[in-house]
Formats: structure tokens, sequence, C-alpha cells
């Protein structure tokens, strides 16, 4: 699998990354480099294998259909924004 | 530990560590220091101490909080710049429980950014230096945490270890790590990294000081429904261990002859107090590593789309539309190995390679707890290295992600199969860096893991 210029700037989109030209040039030898070390696997056989996403053994888990307490309040939470108004989040316009 | 009570109280304890924090600045172990809030706290318990009322079990302890630990006290920043001035109103069960027993938070231990790394050098504010050689680095991603209990500044830290963050820089220093079974410790309010990895434990100077910490934190909670009912408290009398296994396949020239030497003297010791020794092949083990860096990047790429500037943390201030708001804030507030973490698990998750990468490591993922299954009905418990090497130069690996990666070739394993794993202090290698090795259990063998820990002091 060869990484290039395309490729990275898929992925930044993908990421959400606005990345530099210099960036975009590290990026592909490090991406390709850890791309060559994982594709080790190919080496192995995982024919009939099931896969495994989650060692979590137990399964549903069910809770009372109750509103449970939250730790924190609208006020504290707004404070963390960077911009507020009315309540509300300010950011810069969507389009 | 040492616990406040009436001959020593929890303010000269606090005190001391404080005192001993600011003496060691220049390894760089702390994001914060609480000195206003742990005053506070140790007059609290001093003046219940003094009416002769209860304490807890940790009273007055102080201790330090890896930085990815969200609690009011001090900015929970991740050691990341886009999580900066996040002054959190929740607190993690952990700390909650932790606190509740009277233990007393100092500091906010430094790690690379959103435990990404195996150095402590990936973090925003600097790496921390190596306990033992100021010119090396602490181990990571628990680089802080691991410095403040081999330093003596506090009795214990806590840790997050993802695919060897608390047992890697446990070894790098001299002291206990321990990574629990996946679910045993609760991980609410802690910063998410990858979910089917993540575990929450400790660094102590004794198994003893492990075990009390384990059965205060253990236990189901509400708040994370991937945590397992208490059987860290609850498991009736543990049988005895009789056969402990080593892997034949980590003893080559990839590994440091020191840790190899220090590992056959550890058997020795273990086959004069009559103990088995088991030789195990377990060729699949070899693949754990190619595994862990598809699945944990495909999963932190998930975990970390929710930073964008919005809510919280770093807002990039140049930005003339919302979608320049989320490019920019992401691209300046990540440092550079969780931009290479994302773009790799967008590209492994990505379609057209879903098969041949994500889904494939996950096949390789069932083979890995087969093999360990294999192996634990051979033996009680394995001893392996932690790492392949002893504590490394400052910068040597930064640059070569690769490189780095292949520190954790011993320890991701475990965190695949979901089973629980012991870094203990094994002597020092002729330069005097800390040897550690790892105790490997099956799942919910934790406690008598730890118990079993002291059989090899």
């Amino acid at each position: 699998m060869d990484i290039n210029c395309e490729t990275i700037e898929h992925l930044a989109s993908l990421s959400d990354f606005s990345l530099s030209d210099e960036e975009k040039t590290s990026l592909t030898n490090d991406l390709q480099n850890i791309i060559k070390y994982i594709s080790q696997l190919d080496e192995l056989n995982t024919d009939d294998v099931a896969p495994t996403y989650q060692v979590f053994e137990m399964e549903n888990v069910w809770r009372n259909d109750e509103i449970v307490k939250q730790d924190a309040n609208r006020e504290q939470l707004l404070a963390l924004t960077k911009e507020e108004k009315d309540n509300q989040i300010k950011v810069p316009k969507v389009l | 530990m040492k616990i406040a009570n009436k001959t020593v109280t929890a303010t000269r304890l606090v005190k001391d560590a404080l005192e001993k924090a600011k003496h060691f600045a220049d390894y760089n172990i702390f994001t914060f220091l609480n000195e206003e809030g742990a005053l506070k706290k140790a007059a609290e318990i001093d003046a219940k101490i003094a009416r002769g009322e209860k304490v807890g079990r940790l009273a007055g302890v102080p201790y330090a909080l890896k930085d990815n630990f969200l609690s009011p006290e001090g900015d929970t920043t991740a050691s990341a710049h886009i999580l900066e001035g996040c002054a959190s109103p929740v607190t993690a069960t952990a700390v909650e429980k932790l606190e509740a027993e009277g233990a007393i938070m100092i500091g906010r231990a430094n790690l690379d950014a959103f435990a990404h790394g195996s150095s402590t050098e990936n973090s925003y504010f600097g790496p921390t230096l190596n306990s033992h050689d100021k010119t090396r680095v602490a181990g990571g991603s628990s680089g802080g945490s691991a410095v403040a209990v081999a330093l003596d500044i506090v009795e214990f830290a806590t840790g997050t270890d993802t695919g060897g963050s608390i047992r890697q820089p446990a070894s790098f220093n001299g002291v206990y790590g321990f990574k629990p079974t996946y679910g045993t410790i609760s991980r609410y309010g802690v910063v998410a990294m990858a979910s089917s990895l993540d575990c929450i434990g400790f660094f102590t100077k004794t198994p003893e000081d492990m075990d009390l910490l384990m059965s205060i934190a253990a236990g189901q909670d509400p708040k994370d429904m991937t945590t397992l009912p208490d059987y860290y408290n609850t498991n009736s009398k543990a049988s005895p261990v009789h056969k402990i296994g080593i892997i034949k396949d980590f003893d080559n020239d990839v590994v440091d002859a020191n840790i190899r030497n220090a590992l056959k003297d550890k058997c020795e010791l273990l086959k004069s107090k009559g103990y088995e020794i088991v030789e195990l092949e377990m060729p699949t083990l070899k693949y754990a590593l190619a595994a862990y860096y598809i699945i944990q990047p495909a999963e932190v790429a998930s975990n970390l789309s929710r930073y964008d500037g919005v809510r919280y943390g770093f807002r990039s201030n140049d930005s003339s539309n919302l979608d320049g708001l989320y490019e920019n804030t992401r691209n300046e507030g990540f440092m550079p190995e969780n931009k290479r973490r994302i773009m790799i698990g967008n590209f492994v998750l990505s379609s057209g390679f879903y098969d041949a990468y994500f889904l494939k490591a996950a096949k390789a993922r069932t083979l890995i707890i087969d093999e360990y299954n294999k192996a634990f009905s051979k033996c009680d418990f394995i001893l392996t290295p932690v790492s392949p090497n002893p504590a490394f130069k400052l910068g040597e690996k930064v640059n070569d992600p690769v490189a780095m990666y292949l520190e954790d070739l011993m320890s991701v394993s475990l965190n695949l199969a979901g089973v629980p794993g012991l870094a203990i202090p094994a002597g020092e290698t002729a330069e005097g860096l800390p040897i550690g090795l790892q105790l490997v259990g099956p799942r919910r063998s934790d406690k008598r893991l730890i118990e079993f820990a002291k059989e090899i002091i």
C-alpha cells in the first residue's frame, strides 16, 4: 500500500485537519512506515476466525428507566466554552 | 502506606509531598500542583482525627493524579493543548472513591498528550525525566505518575493503561504498576483513548499498597456500563499457585540481555521456592503489536473526533466559518503523534481498507485471546519482560513512530485479551537503570496475582 499526497489529503479531510505542506510530507513518510509495519498481519492465517471487537464479558446491561442526576449543570458547562450568548454557544457562520 | 494518625498529621504529609514536588521541579512531573486544595483537605482530616471521628483507609495519603482524570481541582489537560483551560465540573468515579477514603491529590501528573506515547515526550508541556537518569525518558504514557512515586514524592499515583502505559513507565522507574482485568475499575470521568482497551490502574512501592488501592477502586459503576461487578473483594480463597509460564518466543536478541538475565534469575528464585517453570510457545503474540496499532488508532480516531473547540478547551481564533474552526482548532491543538494515530485510524476504518486492516486485526485479537486461554491451561501465571529495553535516551525514538511503537511489543497483548498484568521491579542494569518484569494472569485473577508478587521479591 503506497501512501501518496492524495491519500494524506483524503485522510486529513476525514480527520478534520488543516495540514501544512511540511506536515503532509512528514505524515506521508510516517504513515507509510506504520502501514508497512501493521501489514505484517497479512502473514497470519485468520480463515474461519470470528472477529473480537470488545472483551467485556457481560452482554446487554439494562438499567431502570429513570433520569440519572447529572454531575454538571448548564452554567458550569457553558462556562467552559470560549464564546457564549443567551445561554447558547457562539461559533462562526456555518457556510 | 504512611497514613495520618495521632503521631503524624495529614498536614505534615501533604506539606512534605508538596516540598518534594518543588524540590524535583526540574523533572517536569506535574502539570499542576494542588497546594491550596490539598492543604485544605489535610486540615479537614486532621480536625476529624482530633475529634476522634472515623477516617478512611487512605487518610491524609498524598497521591498524584494522572492528568487525564477529571476533577474540579486544576484543569484536566491530558497534557494536550486542545484541552487547555478545561476545569471540569465532573469528578471521575475512581477519584471519588480514593478521596472518600481520605487520599489527597497533591498534583496532576504529566503524560503523553491523550496518553499517546511510550516516553511522555509527546506531552504539550514537555517530557518528564527518568527518576534514575535525567538524560533518559520516564516511559509513558503515565511518565509523571511513575516518577512521582519513584522519587518518593507521593505514596501512590493513578494511571491509565491502553497498551502498557502503566507497566512500562513503572518498569523504567523501578516501581510497581498494575493494569487490572478489563472492566475492573470505572472509567467514568477519564479521558477516553481506545475504549475496548483502556484500563485504570495504579503505581505503588509495594504489592500490599496495590492490593489496598484495588480493593478501594474496584467495582461496578452505574456511570460506566463496562464495569464488572466487584469480584476483587468477593473472590473466595484463591487456589494455590504451582506453575509459572515463560514465553519462549520472547527469549531472543530483541530483548536486552540485562532483562533476559533478570527473568532467568527470577525463574531460579521461583524454582528454589518450589514452583514449576513451564515453557510456553505463543507464536501469535508477535502479531499483537500490529493488531494493536490498527485497533487502537481506529478507536482513537473515533474517540478524539469530539474535540473541535466548540464546547470546551482551546479554540483557534482565525476561522471564517465553522469547518475552518474545526480544522484549525484540531490542527493547532493536537500533537503530531495524536494526528498520526487519528489518520491511521481513519485509514484502517475507511472504505476499501476496513477488511484488510481493521477486520483482520479483530480476527487476530481472537487468536491472541485463544492463545492466552491455552497458556493458562498449562500454568497459573506468566512471567515476561515488560519492554524490550530499559529506559532509553530522550529524543532517541520520538521522531521514529515505529521504533517508539516497538516499545509496546510485550505489553499490548494483555490489553487485546483484557487480562491483568503487574509490573514488578526486578533489579537494575549494569548502568543502574531499573528493570521491570511483568506477571500476567487470567481474567479476574487480579487479587491472586498481586498476592503472588510478594513471592518474587
